[in-house]
């Protein structure tokens, strides 16, 4: 039995099935992510204390340009199909899924660098930042916390970019706290505070979203490819429909930007 | 039935003998037919529906005789679920709370809801609208898997240390963030993680199939099924499907995020300085646990839509069919549904008057529910004059379709009261908030169920179900559920809280109406055997019910019963078209009482069965 309208649209709605499937789902994740954003909203409209440039932003902006990259090579990919050159849709497709990797290796990078950041705050309220200088069991143990504090212009994006690079050697003062002194203490995790458990948990569904585009869009690359011989046009659609979902999770991270990194 | 058209179906049954031989587990278990989808979705949410019932009932035992053993069943408890859970058949509070929780949390998410947006709606849409099948098979198969899964999740989590959840089918927080996680624990395997895991799954099974079924909708129409000649049917699953689309996913992110809390310690429902177990709680603070009402309630009122809007539609087709004549107004009808769809997005925050939202807030959801009981009354009003001079036939899907509304009526009208701050600051959270909504989702919704399941079975079977077992079932189901619900609209009144364990026995001001709590339990368990004759009817008439001679047995008039019965493969077995609106019966000029869409003009005016054509 066939389902009709897979492959050629519905006259009166103009769409095959797939584009109208996607859509809807589509719509549904904008609501999905709206629930975070106004979660986000929400919390920190209610927040008495928010923290500001403790991410990379060059790291951020370079994986801005990433995905826009992608999602420029996604649509010449799709167009190549449309016009039939398999050799280039499997380029294009490629740097497109070159780029997603690309994009997921710099954010675990990023995710690494928060676990080893530290946070201490002491009994009178101040708040200091930086790496520790022994190691993390030591850390449990002792009496006594040291640490290397993050310079005073650790938010200057001047300063961001070249620890991209290297180890800036300001950090390399050493601190030592007692204990006694310090009301809480952790590496930047989630449970750190409010502002970091929404940057993992929204930033970790859309590396899932990601995660998932790259799964699909290396089907239609490798195995689903096939489908080329028997009927381009289905895998064209096929291909269109996966685009428009890359194209939606890279419109996510244009807001998730400013959002965590800038604002 | 002679005419040409109909043997559609009968005459050339021979022709479909001939179908390939698909393997038992893809036809049974990973099919991908929407027909055998439907009735796994059926079955399985019927089956959950029953053990939540049954959850019930045991409650209800304890609230009319608190702290005494359950006959029969307590010792069963106490084998199964361990001792600190029902000590010498005593139901314990902590049991008492799991119990409610998945009651309710079982009944709306994965029975009521399963069985008349996804049971009904993948049986019944494809056929009514002409469509071989649902836009996207795999997909629909994919979807009822999830559920499945998050049932098994939900059951399960009844046997981990602890038991299941224990903080309401709401989860509110701080409560669920910190329940089930002393020491004893499993971080993963607890009830109230489990039930934000089966929520998930139960979440992302609901999102394929509403994607599907409006996809369906929208692309799979046969010839000449305009919008406005769809039945009320496939307009109820649209509106439906258009919540589930939009409301659930607000609601999956907040348990992700009540994930988090759980799982990675942050706190976005929990406030700084919490005290839990008389200790200052280990987390950094800064959530707000209103923020996780608002993402329940974003989901939570839709959600009870959800549940009545199929129903609308069930009852909607069965009028009509049974009085013989269109419905009263067709467009008023759906119209409504549209209406009640839109605005049952935007009065979530009426369940949370008490928060201390602020006066400007609370007019704001004040104005939209009173507004949204407008549709409401006129969708009922559709359905009352429909009755108006039909000559009514009383069959049990009948009967069952016209109890509805009644019960709807009661569950509406007593909703506005808690629309209104003034009111509902004496009736938030006692027992009326409870029969209000139980209205709504259990005398409506079920009667509703039973009435769809008496009406579409002999299609789906080739069987009638037994007319006798049928009344039997009717009567006392109406009766009893009475008797359940309406003394807690009088308790209520009396100020008995919603979630007393005693059921009110520890309360001086509730000592006049606790005798209700006898009237209710008892009800209750005669409601249980009620379902007695339901449950025989339903596997006796699959085998030995009475047998279908045509394919359109109650002699409708949408496409549904255009089919082979019951439908094989890709249901039709020639392209079918429609010519004219889903309710055209008592037509003047044709000499049978009903014209089907599907009958071509020029052949009924050749065969001269039609002196003068409906416009
Ligand atoms: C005219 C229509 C309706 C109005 C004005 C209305 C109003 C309300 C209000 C204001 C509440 C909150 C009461 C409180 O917690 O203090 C409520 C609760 C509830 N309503 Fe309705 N309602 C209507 C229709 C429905 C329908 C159609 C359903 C279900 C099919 C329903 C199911 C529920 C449920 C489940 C709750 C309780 C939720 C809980 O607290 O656990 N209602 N209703
Ligand atoms: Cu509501």
């Amino acid at each position: 039995m066939e389902i009709p309208y897979t492959v050629t649209a519905r006259p009166d709605t103009g769409l095959y099935n797939a584009k109208v499937g996607i859509w809807l789902f589509l719509a549904s994740e904008v609501m999905l992510f709206g629930g975070l954003f106004s979660a986000y909203i929400f919390l920190r409209l209610g927040a008495s204390h928010w923290p500001h440039h403790i991410l990379n932003v060059p790291m951020g902006l370079f994986n801005t340009m990433v995905l826009i990259s992608s999602s420029i090579t996604m649509v010449l990919a799709w167009s190549s199909l449309k016009m039939r050159d398999f050799a280039k849709y499997r380029q294009w497709l490629g740097i497109t899924l070159f780029c997603g990797v690309l994009f997921l290796s710099v954010k675990s990078v990023e995710y690494k660098d928060k676990f080893h950041h530290y946070g201490v705050i002491l009994k009178n309220g101040q708040e200091i930042t930086g790496h520790l200088a022994m190691s993390e069991e030591e850390a449990m143990r002792s009496d006594v916390l040291k640490i290397k504090p993050d310079p005073e212009n650790a938010g200057d994006f001047v300063y961001q970019l070249k620890s991209i690079f290297s180890k800036p050697e300001a950090e390399e003062k050493v601190l030592e706290i007692p204990k006694n002194e310090i009301r809480w203490w952790s590496n930047f995790v989630p449970k750190y505070n409010t502002y970091l458990a929404t940057y993992f948990t929204m930033t970790g569904i859309h590396a899932l979203h990601i995660l998932g585009g790259l799964l699909v869009l290396g089907y239609f690359w490798g195995p689903g490819a096939s489908l080329y011989k028997r009927n381009p046009e289905h895998l064209a659609n096929r291909v269109e429909v996966a685009g428009l979902f890359w194209h939606f999770v890279d419109l996510v991270w244009i807001f998730l930007f400013p959002t965590l990194y800038l604002f | 039935m002679d005419s040409e058209m109909s043997m559609t179906s009968h005459a050339a049954h021979g022709l479909h003998e001939k179908h390939e031989e698909i393997p038992w587990i893809r036809k049974y278990v990973f099919s991908t037919d929407h027909k055998m989808i439907g009735y796994q979705y059926m079955v399985t949410s019927l089956f959950v529906a029953l053990f939540a019932f049954f959850l019930m009932v045991l409650m209800r035992w304890q609230l009319s005789f608190p702290g005494k053993p359950i006959p029969v069943f307590g010792p069963i408890l106490e084998k199964l679920l361990g001792s600190s859970m029902a000590p010498g058949g005593v139901m314990t509070p902590q049991l008492y709370n799991s119990f409610g929780a998945m009651h309710g949390t079982m009944m709306i998410f994965m029975a009521l809801v399963p069985a008349l947006f996804a049971g009904f709606g993948n049986f019944v849409v494809p056929l009514q609208i002409g469509a071989p099948d649902m836009a996207f098979p795999r997909l629909n198969m994919a979807s009822f898997w999830l559920f499945f899964v998050g049932v098994v999740i939900m059951m399960v989590s009844f046997f981990v240390p602890g038991g299941a959840a224990k903080s309401g089918w709401t989860s509110y927080t701080p409560l669920a963030d910190f329940a089930d996680m002393g020491p004893g624990f499993h971080p993963l395997f607890n009830g109230q993680t489990l039930w934000l895991i089966g929520m998930a799954f139960n979440i992302t099974g609901s999102l394929l199939g509403s994607v599907n079924i409006i996809t369906t909708i929208i692309q799979l129409r046969t010839k000449g099924l305009s919008w406005m000649r769809l039945p009320v049917f496939v307009w109820s699953e649209l509106v439906t499907a258009f919540l589930l689309l939009l409301a659930f996913p607000p609601l999956e992110s907040a348990a992700i995020m009540q994930l988090m809390d759980r799982l990675f310690g942050t706190s976005f429902f929990s406030p700084e300085g919490l005290i839990v177990n008389g200790k200052h709680a280990d987390i950094s603070g800064g959530g707000s646990s209103i923020l996780w009402q608002h993402l329940f309630w974003f989901l939570g009122h839709p959600e009870v839509y959800v549940q009545i809007l199929p129903t609308m539609g069930i009852v909607g087709e069965i009028f009509a069919n049974n009085t013989r004549k269109p419905l009263w107004s067709y467009k008023v009808f759906v119209y409504s549904l549209l209406a009640i769809g839109f605005l049952s997005m935007i009065v979530w925050a009426h369940h949370m008057y008490m928060t201390g939202m602020g006066q400007a807030v609370t007019s704001f959801f004040q104005i939209f529910t009173t507004i949204i009981s407008i549709p409401s009354v006129l969708l009922g009003t559709v359905l009352l004059l429909s009755l108006w001079g039909a000559s009514i036939r009383f069959n049990v899907p009948m009967l069952f379709a016209l109890a509805w509304l009644p019960m709807f009526g009661i569950g509406g009208l007593t909703g506005l009261p808690l629309g209104w701050t003034a009111s509902d600051v004496v009736l938030h959270d006692t027992y009326y908030v409870i029969g209000h909504f139980h209205y709504m989702m259990a005398p409506a919704s079920l009667l509703a169920l039973f009435a769809g399941i008496y009406y579409w079975f002999p299609k789906a079977t080739g069987r009638y179900m037994n007319e006798f077992l049928g009344k039997l079932h009717f009567w006392p189901t109406v009766i009893f559920f009475n008797g359940i619900f309406f003394p807690m609209l009088v308790q209520g009144f009396a100020g008995v809280h919603r979630r007393w364990y005693d059921g009110g026995a520890g309360w001086q001001m509730a000592q006049n109406v606790l005798w209700l709590n006898q009237v209710m339990s008892v009800s209750a368990w005669a409601l249980a055997i009620a379902q007695i004759p339901f449950i025989i009817n339903f596997f006796w008439s699959l085998w030995a019910g009475k047998k279908v001679t045509d394919d359109n047995p109650w002699q409708a008039t949408t496409l549904e019963w255009a089919t082979p019965t019951p439908p094989g493969h890709g249901n039709f077995l020639h392209p079918v078209a429609v010519y004219r609106d889903p309710y055209e019966y008592s037509v003047p000029g044709y000499k049978q009482d009903y014209l089907p869409q599907w009958e071509p003009e020029e052949r009924l005016r050749k065969e001269g069965n039609l002196s003068q054509i409906p416009s």
